[in-house]
């Protein structure tokens, strides 16, 4: 290398002089060797995804500090953090999350399985897909907040219609997903187990369902995503406990502080569960890591 | 020449094709093809860019299923293929590819015993794509010997790799195949592959065979031997290529 660009010497020191910033070490960049203009992103600024969040803190903090912020429109974070205190003290916020957590892990366990088990059914078998798919196309065309008049009528408005109606969203992506990545294994792998004279179990156990499991866990992000959403829509609409009660209930008395500690809630939640969906992706998807690096 | 294939007892036959035609469409890529192979034979199958080799190998192996066809075809039900690709499931470890549908104990000692015999030792917990293409196309090979098959399919298996893997691939297939003795049909691109590995190539074309010559070099095979040059031009002709010393004379 050296020998061929030592004509670029020149060049080469002003080009690496132009990256001497964060880019790289400046050890990786031999001056000698000439610098190829990097097209990509370049590398990860550590702690780069908490910088933007940070900022919007900080923000607050001062806009509440230097009064730019009507604490009617927005409450201080100290507010917020004495009314989260208050809360937890009285005990509504662990009661409210509690009877929230719960109406979201049944309806969302309830709506992993059944839609886990159809989009099998209907990925592995014709008949399956004739009796399975249309009906399923045609519940995913209906938004899940339209069914919940009917949901309504038919199981009152206790704790039944709430999980209900979770678990009917939860299904779409499930189904969705997993269906699709059944469909469509690729037909040299099937050819593979034909030549291997595989069984229809193992072709089944081996090649179908660890095939389309990156699938499935990608609809599992979508519906713990679509889980939450229809947990608010719920709790709003028609409800004497949880956590978009207890939202609905300071919006009545003017309670900023109490709004902003749902909604905190709601980003942690969301947040803690994504990052478990991918902690398990991780683990169970282990041989696709090694292609990232 | 040796003996015409079809004059074989047929108690030493492994491969029995007659009148195989196979037809895309309106298309007839193999018409009326014969071809016997004797039991631990190498028959390379060499032929221009679509002129049917895949198809032909596909009808051996049974994978034809919506193809259109008629013709005699006795083939051994156990029989392997190794594809261009490696074919290795990604979500399944070296070890687990290799015994694919196999079952117990036994299945998995063999398994070890062949990815030995392939030089991968050490490697069953790695997943597949942590190997390089050609270790990958070594597990391919430990996959389809792990069967014991009397009739080895290979499909350019060596046509992704480069010049050097690909001469230490032949070293070793040959290698396997004479400790296990298979039948062997190997489709390739490469006329010197074709001659340093094969006891009989076979030359596809206008879906006819239209080259059954049998080799009798002594293996191993010297690239740089005068018969292996007189060979190699042969096929080449039949190929259509025209080489150097043909076009000076
Ligand atoms: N599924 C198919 N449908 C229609 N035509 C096909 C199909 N498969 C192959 N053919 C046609 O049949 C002919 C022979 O194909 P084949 O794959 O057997 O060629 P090949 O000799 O293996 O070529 P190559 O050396 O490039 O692999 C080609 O003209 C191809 O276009
Ligand atoms: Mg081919």
């Amino acid at each position: 290398m050296a020998t061929i660009w030592d004509a670029d010497e020149v060049k080469s020191s002003r080009a690496s002089g132009r990256e001497s910033g964060y880019t790289l070490p400046a050890v990786a960049r031999p001056v000698t060797a000439r610098n190829r203009r990097r097209l990509g992103p370049g590398p990860a600024i550590p702690f780069g995804l908490q910088i933007g969040p940070a900022l919007l803190v900080l923000l607050w903090v001062a806009g509440s500090a230097f009064g730019w912020i009507d604490p009617r429109i927005l409450s201080a974070p100290w507010t917020v953090i004495e009314a989260f205190a208050r809360l937890i003290e009285q005990g509504r916020l662990q009661d409210n999350f509690v009877t929230s957590a719960t109406r979201a892990l049944l309806g969302l366990s309830i709506g992993l399985v059944i839609g886990t088990i159809l989009a099998v059914t209907a990925g592995l078998s014709r008949i399956g897909e004739a009796l399975i798919d249309g009906p399923v196309q045609i519940k995913r065309a209906i938004p899940t907040l339209a069914l919940i008049p009917l949901l309504i009528l038919w199981f009152g408005i206790g704790e039944g219609m709430k999980v209900t109606t979770i678990a009917l969203a939860v299904i779409i992506p499930i189904y969705i997903h997993t269906h699709n990545a059944l469909r469509s294994i690729d037909s040299r792998y099937v050819e593979l187990a034909e030549t291997l004279r595989m069984s229809q179990k193992d072709f089944i156990f081996q090649v179908v369902l660890p095939g389309a499991l990156p699938g499935f866990l990608l609809g599992l992000r979508f519906a713990v995503t679509l889980c939450w959403v229809s947990l608010v829509v719920v709790e709003q609409i028609n409800a004497t406990s949880g956590l978009g009660y207890m939202i609905e209930l300071a919006r009545n008395y003017g309670q900023t502080d109490v709004i902003l500690v749902g909604l905190v809630v709601y980003v942690l939640l969301g947040l803690v569960s994504d990052g478990l969906v991918r902690l398990l992706e991780r683990r169970v998807l282990s041989w696709r890591r090694t292609l990232a690096n | 020449m040796a003996p015409h294939p079809s004059q074989l007892k047929s108690a030493s036959r492994t491969v029995h094709v007659r009148n195989l035609m196979r037809r895309f469409a309106a298309k007839t890529i193999l018409n009326r093809v014969d071809l016997d192979i004797a039991e631990g034979e190498f028959v390379a199958l060499l032929g221009r860019s679509g002129s049917g080799k895949s198809t032909f190998l596909k009808a051996l192996a049974g994978l034809d299923h919506d193809v259109e066809g008629t013709g005699t075809l006795e083939a051994p039900e156990n029989l392997s293929v190794v594809f261009q690709d490696a074919r290795l499931l990604p979500w399944r470890t070296v070890i687990q590819n290799v015994t694919l549908g196999l079952q117990g104990a036994a299945g998995q000692e063999a398994g070890r015993k062949a990815l030995a015999e392939v030089g991968l030792e050490g490697r069953e917990a790695a997943w597949p794509n942590q190997l390089s293409g050609g270790e990958q196309q070594r597990v391919a090979l430990a996959r389809s010997l792990v069967r014991q098959p009397s009739l080895l399919l290979a499909d350019e298996p060596f046509g992704a790799l480069d010049a050097l893997t690909r001469l230490k691939m032949h070293d070793l297939l040959r290698e396997l195949c004479a400790r296990h003795r298979p039948a062997v049909l190997l489709v390739t691109h490469d006329v010197d592959e074709a001659i340093s590995l094969a006891d009989r190539i076979l030359v596809l074309d206008d879906g006819h065979l239209i080259e059954n010559l049998r080799i009798d070099l002594p293996t191993p095979r010297d690239h740089g031997d005068p018969r292996f040059a007189k060979i190699r031009t042969q096929l080449l002709s039949r190929l259509g290529v025209e080489t150097p010393g043909r076009r000076a004379a």
